[in-house]
Protein backbone atom coordinates (compact mmCIF):
# COMPACT_ATOMS: atom_id res chain seq x y z
CA UNK A 1 0.00 0.00 0.00
CA UNK A 2 3.13 2.62 1.06
CA UNK A 3 4.51 1.50 -2.17
CA UNK A 4 1.75 2.66 -4.41
CA UNK A 5 1.05 5.57 -2.69
CA UNK A 6 4.81 6.82 -2.96
CA UNK A 7 4.67 6.18 -6.35
CA UNK A 8 1.90 8.09 -6.76
CA UNK A 9 2.68 11.01 -5.08
CA UNK A 10 5.88 10.81 -7.01
CA UNK A 11 3.91 11.46 -9.92
CA UNK A 12 1.62 14.09 -8.61
CA UNK A 13 4.81 16.17 -7.51
CA UNK A 14 6.46 15.67 -10.76
CA UNK A 15 3.53 17.37 -12.27
CA UNK A 16 2.97 20.34 -9.92
CA UNK A 17 6.67 21.04 -10.33
CA UNK A 18 6.43 21.30 -14.40
CA UNK A 19 4.66 24.42 -14.42
CA UNK A 20 5.37 24.70 -18.45
CA UNK A 21 4.06 21.35 -19.31
CA UNK A 22 0.85 22.21 -17.09
CA UNK A 23 0.30 25.45 -19.14
CA UNK A 24 1.37 24.10 -22.29
CA UNK A 25 -0.72 20.94 -22.57
CA UNK A 26 -3.68 23.45 -21.57
CA UNK A 27 -2.69 25.43 -24.97
CA UNK A 28 -4.58 22.98 -27.16
CA UNK A 29 -7.39 22.71 -25.51
CA UNK A 30 -8.53 26.41 -25.04
CA UNK A 31 -7.29 26.23 -28.61
CA UNK A 32 -9.92 23.58 -29.72
CA UNK A 33 -12.58 25.34 -27.38
CA UNK A 34 -12.22 28.78 -28.93
CA UNK A 35 -11.44 27.79 -32.18
CA UNK A 36 -14.06 25.04 -32.82
CA UNK A 37 -16.78 25.96 -30.34
CA UNK A 38 -17.01 30.01 -30.86
CA UNK A 39 -16.24 29.01 -34.58
CA UNK A 40 -18.17 26.27 -35.51
CA UNK A 41 -21.20 27.28 -32.48
CA UNK A 42 -23.05 29.83 -35.25
CA UNK A 43 -22.94 26.69 -37.77
CA UNK A 44 -24.14 24.02 -34.98
CA UNK A 45 -26.57 26.00 -33.72
CA UNK A 46 -28.40 26.82 -37.08
CA UNK A 47 -28.30 23.01 -37.93
CA UNK A 48 -30.37 22.46 -35.56
CA UNK A 49 -27.83 21.10 -33.01
CA UNK A 50 -27.90 23.58 -29.83
CA UNK A 51 -25.27 25.15 -28.38
CA UNK A 52 -21.68 24.19 -29.25
CA UNK A 53 -19.74 24.52 -26.45
CA UNK A 54 -22.50 22.65 -24.40
CA UNK A 55 -22.06 20.03 -26.93
CA UNK A 56 -17.83 20.33 -26.74
CA UNK A 57 -16.57 20.87 -23.74
CA UNK A 58 -17.39 16.90 -22.67
CA UNK A 59 -15.28 16.10 -25.73
CA UNK A 60 -12.35 18.81 -24.94
CA UNK A 61 -12.05 17.32 -21.11
CA UNK A 62 -11.87 13.90 -22.67
CA UNK A 63 -9.41 15.23 -24.87
CA UNK A 64 -7.30 16.69 -22.08
CA UNK A 65 -7.64 13.70 -20.55
CA UNK A 66 -6.71 11.47 -23.04
CA UNK A 67 -3.18 12.89 -23.89
CA UNK A 68 -2.50 13.68 -20.26
CA UNK A 69 -3.00 10.07 -19.27
CA UNK A 70 -0.94 8.84 -22.21
CA UNK A 71 1.53 10.94 -21.74
CA UNK A 72 1.78 10.26 -18.31
CA UNK A 73 2.30 5.98 -18.83
CA UNK A 74 4.49 6.94 -21.62
CA UNK A 75 6.84 9.00 -19.11
CA UNK A 76 8.70 5.26 -18.39
CA UNK A 77 10.16 6.07 -21.19
CA UNK A 78 12.04 8.77 -19.74
CA UNK A 79 12.34 6.67 -16.65
CA UNK A 80 14.08 4.22 -18.58
CA UNK A 81 16.27 6.71 -20.35
CA UNK A 82 17.12 8.64 -16.88
CA UNK A 83 17.68 5.30 -15.16
CA UNK A 84 15.18 5.87 -12.60
CA UNK A 85 13.77 2.97 -13.91
CA UNK A 86 16.44 0.27 -12.76
CA UNK A 87 16.01 2.02 -8.80
CA UNK A 88 12.47 0.86 -8.84
CA UNK A 89 12.82 -2.54 -10.82
CA UNK A 90 15.72 -3.68 -7.99
CA UNK A 91 13.00 -2.58 -5.48
CA UNK A 92 11.58 -5.47 -3.59
CA UNK A 93 8.12 -4.65 -4.66
CA UNK A 94 6.19 -6.69 -7.42
CA UNK A 95 5.49 -5.13 -10.74
CA UNK A 96 2.13 -5.50 -10.54
CA UNK A 97 1.96 -2.43 -7.45
CA UNK A 98 4.55 -0.39 -9.43
CA UNK A 99 2.18 -0.90 -12.29
CA UNK A 100 -0.82 0.31 -10.37
CA UNK A 101 0.83 2.75 -8.34
CA UNK A 102 1.62 4.45 -11.43
CA UNK A 103 -1.28 3.78 -13.52
CA UNK A 104 -3.61 5.79 -10.55
CA UNK A 105 -0.87 8.45 -10.55
CA UNK A 106 -0.67 9.14 -13.76
CA UNK A 107 -4.77 9.13 -13.93
CA UNK A 108 -4.64 11.31 -10.94
CA UNK A 109 -2.71 14.23 -12.87
CA UNK A 110 -5.07 13.32 -15.92
CA UNK A 111 -8.12 14.74 -14.11
CA UNK A 112 -6.22 17.39 -12.41
CA UNK A 113 -5.89 18.32 -15.90
CA UNK A 114 -9.09 18.04 -16.91
CA UNK A 115 -10.58 19.76 -14.01
CA UNK A 116 -8.68 22.59 -15.28
CA UNK A 117 -10.34 22.31 -18.51
CA UNK A 118 -14.10 22.06 -17.12
CA UNK A 119 -12.72 25.17 -14.80
CA UNK A 120 -11.82 27.42 -18.18
CA UNK A 121 -14.82 25.77 -20.04
CA UNK A 122 -17.18 27.81 -17.60
CA UNK A 123 -15.66 31.09 -19.01
CA UNK A 124 -16.41 29.94 -22.00
CA UNK A 125 -20.09 29.60 -20.96
CA UNK A 126 -20.15 26.08 -20.64
CA UNK A 127 -23.02 24.99 -17.58
CA UNK A 128 -23.44 21.62 -16.68
CA UNK A 129 -26.96 20.72 -15.60
CA UNK A 130 -26.48 20.49 -11.82
CA UNK A 131 -23.67 19.67 -9.14
CA UNK A 132 -24.41 15.99 -9.15
CA UNK A 133 -24.38 16.01 -12.32
CA UNK A 134 -20.97 17.08 -12.43
CA UNK A 135 -19.69 14.25 -9.84
CA UNK A 136 -21.41 11.90 -11.90
CA UNK A 137 -19.24 13.29 -14.62
CA UNK A 138 -16.08 12.33 -12.73
CA UNK A 139 -16.78 8.80 -12.79
CA UNK A 140 -16.24 8.64 -16.40
CA UNK A 141 -13.74 10.84 -16.19
CA UNK A 142 -11.69 8.90 -13.71
CA UNK A 143 -12.31 5.65 -15.63
CA UNK A 144 -11.35 7.14 -19.26
CA UNK A 145 -8.02 8.51 -17.34
CA UNK A 146 -7.35 4.95 -15.70
CA UNK A 147 -8.01 3.68 -19.80
CA UNK A 148 -5.34 5.72 -21.18
CA UNK A 149 -2.71 5.61 -18.60
CA UNK A 150 -2.92 2.04 -18.76
CA UNK A 151 -2.41 2.03 -22.84
CA UNK A 152 0.06 4.42 -21.84
CA UNK A 153 2.21 2.14 -19.75
CA UNK A 154 1.79 -0.58 -21.97
CA UNK A 155 2.38 0.93 -25.24
CA UNK A 156 6.21 2.31 -23.43
CA UNK A 157 6.93 -0.86 -22.14
CA UNK A 158 7.50 -1.97 -25.68
CA UNK A 159 9.92 1.35 -26.83
CA UNK A 160 13.25 1.85 -25.81
CA UNK A 161 13.23 5.27 -26.82
CA UNK A 162 11.25 8.56 -27.70
CA UNK A 163 11.78 8.15 -31.23
CA UNK A 164 8.64 6.46 -31.82
CA UNK A 165 6.82 8.94 -29.97
CA UNK A 166 5.38 10.75 -32.87
CA UNK A 167 4.08 7.68 -34.51
CA UNK A 168 1.67 7.04 -31.32
CA UNK A 169 0.80 10.32 -31.42
CA UNK A 170 -0.38 11.00 -35.05
CA UNK A 171 -1.28 7.37 -35.57
CA UNK A 172 -2.81 6.18 -32.35
CA UNK A 173 -3.93 9.46 -30.32
CA UNK A 174 -4.69 11.91 -32.57
CA UNK A 175 -6.99 9.18 -34.12
CA UNK A 176 -8.27 7.94 -31.12
CA UNK A 177 -9.73 11.83 -30.32
CA UNK A 178 -11.05 12.63 -33.47
CA UNK A 179 -12.88 9.81 -34.30
CA UNK A 180 -14.48 9.29 -30.92
CA UNK A 181 -17.30 11.96 -31.17
CA UNK A 182 -15.78 14.46 -29.10
CA UNK A 183 -16.47 16.95 -31.88
CA UNK A 184 -19.41 15.97 -33.66
CA UNK A 185 -22.84 14.42 -33.33
CA UNK A 186 -22.93 10.50 -33.42
CA UNK A 187 -25.63 10.53 -35.47
CA UNK A 188 -26.59 10.14 -39.17
CA UNK A 189 -22.80 9.21 -40.06
CA UNK A 190 -21.56 6.80 -42.71
CA UNK A 191 -21.42 3.08 -41.57
CA UNK A 192 -17.66 2.99 -41.89
CA UNK A 193 -17.17 5.97 -39.49
CA UNK A 194 -19.68 4.33 -37.06
CA UNK A 195 -17.86 1.66 -36.76
CA UNK A 196 -14.47 3.11 -36.31
CA UNK A 197 -16.32 5.23 -33.24
CA UNK A 198 -17.67 2.37 -32.04
CA UNK A 199 -14.70 0.39 -31.59
CA UNK A 200 -12.76 3.33 -30.08
CA UNK A 201 -13.16 3.08 -26.28
CA UNK A 202 -12.35 6.85 -25.84
CA UNK A 203 -15.91 7.70 -27.77
CA UNK A 204 -17.72 6.03 -24.62
CA UNK A 205 -15.79 8.12 -22.22
CA UNK A 206 -16.76 11.24 -24.19
CA UNK A 207 -20.69 9.74 -24.33
CA UNK A 208 -20.24 9.39 -20.48
CA UNK A 209 -19.13 12.27 -19.68
CA UNK A 210 -21.47 14.05 -22.45
CA UNK A 211 -24.32 12.01 -20.86
CA UNK A 212 -23.67 12.63 -17.13
CA UNK A 213 -23.42 16.34 -17.82
CA UNK A 214 -26.51 16.83 -20.38
CA UNK A 215 -28.59 14.11 -20.21
CA UNK A 216 -28.08 12.85 -23.68
CA UNK A 217 -26.13 10.13 -24.49
CA UNK A 218 -25.67 8.19 -27.36
CA UNK A 219 -24.90 4.67 -26.07
CA UNK A 220 -26.47 4.54 -23.30
CA UNK A 221 -24.82 5.38 -19.94
CA UNK A 222 -24.34 1.75 -18.70
CA UNK A 223 -23.27 0.67 -21.98
CA UNK A 224 -20.71 3.75 -21.35
CA UNK A 225 -19.64 2.73 -18.16
CA UNK A 226 -19.54 -1.19 -18.92
CA UNK A 227 -17.66 -0.82 -21.90
CA UNK A 228 -15.09 1.76 -20.16
CA UNK A 229 -14.74 -0.45 -17.06
CA UNK A 230 -13.75 -3.77 -19.25
CA UNK A 231 -11.43 -1.89 -21.26
CA UNK A 232 -9.58 -0.45 -18.78
CA UNK A 233 -9.12 -3.39 -16.65
CA UNK A 234 -7.81 -5.61 -20.24
CA UNK A 235 -5.35 -2.62 -21.07
CA UNK A 236 -4.26 -2.51 -17.58
CA UNK A 237 -3.98 -5.93 -17.26
CA UNK A 238 -2.05 -5.98 -20.83
CA UNK A 239 -0.17 -3.00 -19.32
CA UNK A 240 1.05 -5.23 -16.24
CA UNK A 241 1.88 -8.57 -18.48
CA UNK A 242 3.94 -5.98 -20.14
CA UNK A 243 5.49 -3.90 -17.63
CA UNK A 244 6.22 -7.34 -16.38
CA UNK A 245 8.43 -7.95 -18.77
CA UNK A 246 11.03 -5.42 -19.22
CA UNK A 247 14.66 -6.00 -18.80
CA UNK A 248 16.97 -3.64 -18.68
CA UNK B 1 30.89 -23.06 2.68
CA UNK B 2 28.14 -21.69 5.41
CA UNK B 3 29.51 -17.97 4.88
CA UNK B 4 28.79 -17.82 0.86
CA UNK B 5 26.67 -14.87 0.90
CA UNK B 6 26.74 -14.61 -3.36
CA UNK B 7 26.86 -17.76 -4.91
CA UNK B 8 27.20 -17.89 -8.92
CA UNK B 9 26.86 -21.34 -10.33
CA UNK B 10 27.01 -21.65 -14.30
CA UNK B 11 25.90 -18.16 -15.21
CA UNK B 12 25.31 -17.75 -19.29
CA UNK B 13 23.50 -15.05 -21.21
CA UNK B 14 22.54 -14.62 -24.38
CA UNK B 15 21.74 -12.31 -26.70
CA UNK B 16 20.35 -14.24 -30.20
CA UNK B 17 23.55 -15.46 -31.28
CA UNK B 18 26.08 -13.28 -29.11
CA UNK B 19 27.34 -15.09 -25.53
CA UNK B 20 27.63 -11.86 -23.44
CA UNK B 21 28.34 -13.56 -20.38
CA UNK B 22 29.48 -17.57 -20.97
CA UNK B 23 29.37 -20.38 -18.37
CA UNK B 24 30.84 -18.16 -15.53
CA UNK B 25 30.53 -19.63 -11.88
CA UNK B 26 32.32 -18.10 -8.83
CA UNK B 27 31.29 -17.38 -5.23
CA UNK B 28 31.66 -14.33 -2.24
CA UNK B 29 31.95 -14.86 1.06
CA UNK B 30 29.94 -12.78 3.62
CA UNK B 31 31.49 -9.68 4.30
CA UNK B 32 34.61 -10.10 1.69
CA UNK B 33 35.52 -6.57 -1.12
CA UNK B 34 35.67 -8.12 -4.07
CA UNK B 35 36.74 -6.27 -7.70
CA UNK B 36 35.06 -7.20 -11.02
CA UNK B 37 37.40 -6.10 -13.18
CA UNK B 38 37.22 -6.40 -17.11
CA UNK B 39 37.58 -4.65 -20.53
CA UNK B 40 34.76 -2.78 -21.94
CA UNK B 41 32.06 -5.45 -23.21
CA UNK B 42 33.84 -7.86 -21.50
CA UNK B 43 30.32 -9.28 -19.81
CA UNK B 44 30.55 -7.09 -16.46
CA UNK B 45 27.60 -5.17 -16.60
CA UNK B 46 25.81 -8.06 -17.95
CA UNK B 47 26.62 -10.06 -14.96
CA UNK B 48 25.78 -7.63 -12.47
CA UNK B 49 22.17 -6.80 -13.88
CA UNK B 50 22.02 -10.83 -13.70
CA UNK B 51 23.17 -10.73 -10.02
CA UNK B 52 20.67 -8.06 -9.03
CA UNK B 53 17.58 -9.39 -11.16
CA UNK B 54 17.32 -6.69 -14.06
CA UNK B 55 18.10 -9.40 -16.24
CA UNK B 56 17.08 -12.27 -16.59
CA UNK B 57 20.13 -15.47 -17.29
CA UNK B 58 20.11 -17.69 -20.01
CA UNK B 59 20.84 -20.33 -17.83
CA UNK B 60 22.58 -21.02 -14.70
CA UNK B 61 21.88 -19.83 -11.39
CA UNK B 62 22.28 -16.86 -9.23
CA UNK B 63 22.12 -16.74 -5.14
CA UNK B 64 22.18 -13.73 -2.88
CA UNK B 65 22.18 -14.83 0.55
CA UNK B 66 20.30 -18.06 -0.11
CA UNK B 67 17.44 -16.57 -2.50
CA UNK B 68 17.57 -17.24 -5.83
CA UNK B 69 17.35 -14.14 -8.13
CA UNK B 70 14.93 -15.40 -10.41
CA UNK B 71 12.70 -17.67 -8.29
CA UNK B 72 12.53 -15.70 -4.89
CA UNK B 73 13.37 -12.20 -6.95
CA UNK B 74 11.95 -9.83 -3.80
CA UNK B 75 13.61 -11.65 -1.03
CA UNK B 76 17.03 -11.22 -3.27
CA UNK B 77 16.41 -7.59 -3.78
CA UNK B 78 15.98 -7.03 -0.21
CA UNK B 79 19.43 -8.27 0.38
CA UNK B 80 21.01 -5.83 -1.71
CA UNK B 81 21.84 -1.93 -2.32
CA UNK B 82 22.92 -1.03 -5.59
CA UNK B 83 24.96 1.83 -6.90
CA UNK B 84 24.63 1.53 -11.17
CA UNK B 85 26.81 2.50 -13.81
CA UNK B 86 24.66 5.48 -15.27
CA UNK B 87 23.11 7.91 -13.06
CA UNK B 88 19.52 6.46 -11.30
CA UNK B 89 18.16 9.62 -9.64
CA UNK B 90 14.85 11.21 -9.83
CA UNK B 91 15.57 15.09 -11.07
CA UNK B 92 12.72 16.30 -10.88
CA UNK B 93 12.50 15.50 -7.08
CA UNK B 94 14.33 16.59 -3.73
CA UNK B 95 17.71 14.75 -2.85
CA UNK B 96 15.75 13.81 0.40
CA UNK B 97 12.56 12.74 -1.67
CA UNK B 98 14.52 10.16 -3.52
CA UNK B 99 15.99 8.83 -0.59
CA UNK B 100 12.57 8.57 1.38
CA UNK B 101 11.09 7.31 -2.25
CA UNK B 102 13.62 4.05 -1.58
CA UNK B 103 12.88 4.32 1.67
CA UNK B 104 9.39 3.53 1.46
CA UNK B 105 10.28 0.84 -1.74
CA UNK B 106 12.30 -0.88 1.02
CA UNK B 107 9.44 -1.30 3.82
CA UNK B 108 12.03 0.84 5.77
CA UNK B 109 9.59 2.07 8.83
CA UNK B 110 9.47 5.53 9.30
CA UNK B 111 11.03 5.96 13.09
CA UNK B 112 14.13 4.55 11.41
CA UNK B 113 13.63 5.65 8.07
CA UNK B 114 13.82 9.67 8.73
CA UNK B 115 16.98 9.60 11.00
CA UNK B 116 19.19 6.89 9.06
CA UNK B 117 18.53 9.76 5.83
CA UNK B 118 19.58 12.17 7.91
CA UNK B 119 22.44 9.99 8.95
CA UNK B 120 23.64 9.56 5.73
CA UNK B 121 22.80 12.26 4.21
CA UNK B 122 25.14 14.34 6.74
CA UNK B 123 27.57 11.59 5.84
CA UNK B 124 27.77 11.79 1.93
CA UNK B 125 27.64 15.91 3.07
CA UNK B 126 24.22 16.64 1.25
CA UNK B 127 22.24 17.79 4.28
CA UNK B 128 22.47 21.02 3.57
CA UNK B 129 20.86 20.69 0.00
CA UNK B 130 18.37 17.72 1.07
CA UNK B 131 15.74 20.18 -0.24
CA UNK B 132 17.55 21.24 -3.95
CA UNK B 133 16.17 19.55 -6.78
CA UNK B 134 18.64 16.49 -8.36
CA UNK B 135 18.68 17.88 -11.11
CA UNK B 136 20.61 21.06 -9.77
CA UNK B 137 23.29 18.43 -8.72
CA UNK B 138 26.89 17.95 -10.06
CA UNK B 139 27.71 14.70 -11.34
CA UNK B 140 29.57 14.32 -8.09
CA UNK B 141 26.96 15.21 -5.75
CA UNK B 142 24.78 12.79 -7.69
CA UNK B 143 26.81 10.22 -7.09
CA UNK B 144 27.03 10.57 -3.27
CA UNK B 145 23.35 10.47 -3.40
CA UNK B 146 23.13 7.57 -5.14
CA UNK B 147 25.47 5.78 -2.42
CA UNK B 148 23.55 7.11 0.24
CA UNK B 149 20.76 5.42 -1.22
CA UNK B 150 21.96 2.49 -1.45
CA UNK B 151 22.74 1.64 1.49
CA UNK B 152 19.33 3.26 3.12
CA UNK B 153 17.82 -0.05 3.84
CA UNK B 154 21.02 -1.61 5.42
CA UNK B 155 21.78 -4.31 2.65
CA UNK B 156 23.87 -6.89 3.28
CA UNK B 157 25.65 -6.67 -0.45
CA UNK B 158 26.54 -3.81 -1.67
CA UNK B 159 27.15 -3.84 -4.94
CA UNK B 160 28.93 -0.92 -6.64
CA UNK B 161 29.06 -0.32 -10.65
CA UNK B 162 31.77 1.69 -11.72
CA UNK B 163 30.98 3.72 -8.72
CA UNK B 164 33.78 6.31 -9.21
CA UNK B 165 33.51 7.33 -12.79
CA UNK B 166 33.37 11.11 -12.65
CA UNK B 167 34.44 12.11 -9.00
CA UNK B 168 37.19 13.83 -8.09
CA UNK B 169 39.79 12.07 -5.93
CA UNK B 170 38.70 13.76 -3.03
CA UNK B 171 35.39 12.26 -3.05
CA UNK B 172 36.69 8.87 -4.48
CA UNK B 173 39.03 8.24 -1.36
CA UNK B 174 36.39 9.61 0.82
CA UNK B 175 33.80 7.43 -0.48
CA UNK B 176 36.02 4.16 -0.11
CA UNK B 177 37.09 5.22 3.42
CA UNK B 178 33.09 4.87 4.00
CA UNK B 179 32.33 1.74 1.93
CA UNK B 180 35.73 -0.07 3.71
CA UNK B 181 34.22 1.36 7.12
CA UNK B 182 30.90 0.14 6.67
CA UNK B 183 32.06 -3.31 5.60
CA UNK B 184 34.23 -3.73 8.19
CA UNK B 185 31.71 -2.52 11.32
CA UNK B 186 28.73 -4.49 9.67
CA UNK B 187 30.16 -6.84 7.34
CA UNK B 188 28.39 -5.76 4.58
CA UNK B 189 29.96 -7.38 1.14
CA UNK B 190 31.18 -5.33 -1.01
CA UNK B 191 31.38 -6.51 -4.84
CA UNK B 192 32.23 -3.49 -7.24
CA UNK B 193 33.67 -3.29 -11.08
CA UNK B 194 36.34 -0.60 -11.83
CA UNK B 195 37.96 1.13 -14.60
CA UNK B 196 40.89 2.33 -11.68
CA UNK B 197 42.95 -1.18 -11.59
CA UNK B 198 44.88 0.56 -9.03
CA UNK B 199 41.77 1.70 -7.28
CA UNK B 200 41.19 -2.52 -7.37
CA UNK B 201 44.32 -3.06 -6.21
CA UNK B 202 44.28 -0.84 -2.82
CA UNK B 203 40.55 -1.34 -1.85
CA UNK B 204 39.99 -4.84 -3.03
CA UNK B 205 40.64 -7.96 -1.04
CA UNK B 206 39.77 -10.44 -4.35
CA UNK B 207 40.07 -9.58 -7.51
CA UNK B 208 37.77 -11.48 -10.59
CA UNK B 209 39.24 -10.88 -13.91
CA UNK B 210 36.11 -11.55 -16.70
CA UNK B 211 37.21 -11.22 -20.81
CA UNK B 212 34.71 -12.17 -23.13
CA UNK B 213 31.87 -13.70 -21.08
CA UNK B 214 34.70 -15.64 -19.76
CA UNK B 215 36.21 -15.42 -16.02
CA UNK B 216 40.12 -15.57 -16.72
CA UNK B 217 41.41 -15.13 -13.22
CA UNK B 218 40.45 -14.90 -9.52
CA UNK B 219 42.69 -14.09 -6.32
CA UNK B 220 44.03 -11.83 -4.04
CA UNK B 221 45.97 -8.78 -6.01
CA UNK B 222 49.46 -10.52 -4.75
CA UNK B 223 48.30 -14.08 -6.08
CA UNK B 224 47.37 -12.58 -9.53
CA UNK B 225 50.90 -10.57 -9.90
CA UNK B 226 52.85 -13.34 -8.46
CA UNK B 227 51.09 -15.69 -10.93
CA UNK B 228 52.02 -13.60 -13.76
CA UNK B 229 55.14 -12.39 -12.53
CA UNK B 230 54.25 -8.55 -12.92
CA UNK B 231 54.19 -5.89 -10.76
CA UNK B 232 51.19 -4.39 -10.68
CA UNK B 233 47.91 -5.01 -10.88
CA UNK B 234 47.41 -3.17 -13.93
CA UNK B 235 50.56 -5.39 -15.94
CA UNK B 236 48.72 -8.51 -14.74
CA UNK B 237 45.33 -7.46 -15.65
CA UNK B 238 46.83 -6.35 -19.21
CA UNK B 239 48.44 -9.94 -19.02
CA UNK B 240 45.48 -11.68 -18.78
CA UNK B 241 43.30 -9.87 -20.80
CA UNK B 242 45.93 -8.62 -23.85
CA UNK B 243 46.61 -5.23 -25.37
CA UNK B 244 43.81 -5.27 -27.67
CA UNK B 245 41.46 -2.10 -27.97
CA UNK B 246 37.68 -3.11 -27.15
CA UNK B 247 35.01 -2.18 -28.74
CA UNK B 248 33.81 1.19 -26.27
CA UNK B 249 30.69 1.92 -27.23
CA UNK B 250 27.55 -0.64 -26.65
CA UNK B 251 27.53 -2.93 -23.93
CA UNK B 252 25.81 -6.30 -24.82
CA UNK B 253 22.01 -5.54 -24.27
CA UNK B 254 22.65 -2.11 -25.82
CA UNK B 255 24.07 -3.63 -29.34
CA UNK B 256 21.05 -6.24 -29.14
CA UNK B 257 18.92 -3.48 -28.88
CA UNK B 258 20.46 -1.76 -31.77
CA UNK B 259 20.15 -5.11 -34.15
CA UNK B 260 16.62 -5.53 -33.20
CA UNK B 261 16.03 -1.68 -34.23
CA UNK B 262 17.73 -1.96 -37.34
CA UNK B 263 15.70 -5.39 -38.22
CA UNK B 264 12.49 -3.48 -38.28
Amino acid sequence: MSTIYILWLRQLKRYFRSRSRIIGSLGQPVLFLVALGFGLGPTFQKAGQGNYIQFLVPGIVAMSVLFTAVFSGIEIIWDRQFGFLKETLVAPVTRMEIMIGRTIGGATVAMIQGCIVFVISFFAGFRPLGAGNLAFAFVFMFLTAVLFTALGTAIASRLEDMQGFQLIMNFLIMPLFFLSGALFPLNNLPPVLKVIIAVNPLSYGVDGMRGALEGVSHFGLATDFGVLTVMALVILAIGSYLFSKIQL
Amino acid sequence: MNDTIISVDHLTKKFNDFTAVNDISFSVEKGEIVAFLGPNGAGKTTTIKMLTTLLVPTSGAVLLNGSDVVTHQEDARRTFGIVFQDPSLDDELTAWENLEFHGVLYGVPKNIRRPRIEELMKFVELWDRRNALVKTFSGGMKRRLEIARGLLHHPKIFFLDEPTIGLDPQTRNAMWDYVIDLNKKEQITIFFTTHYIEEAEKVAERIIVIDYGKIVATGTPDELKTRTQTNTLEEAFLKYTGHAIRDEDASASDRMRLRRRMHH
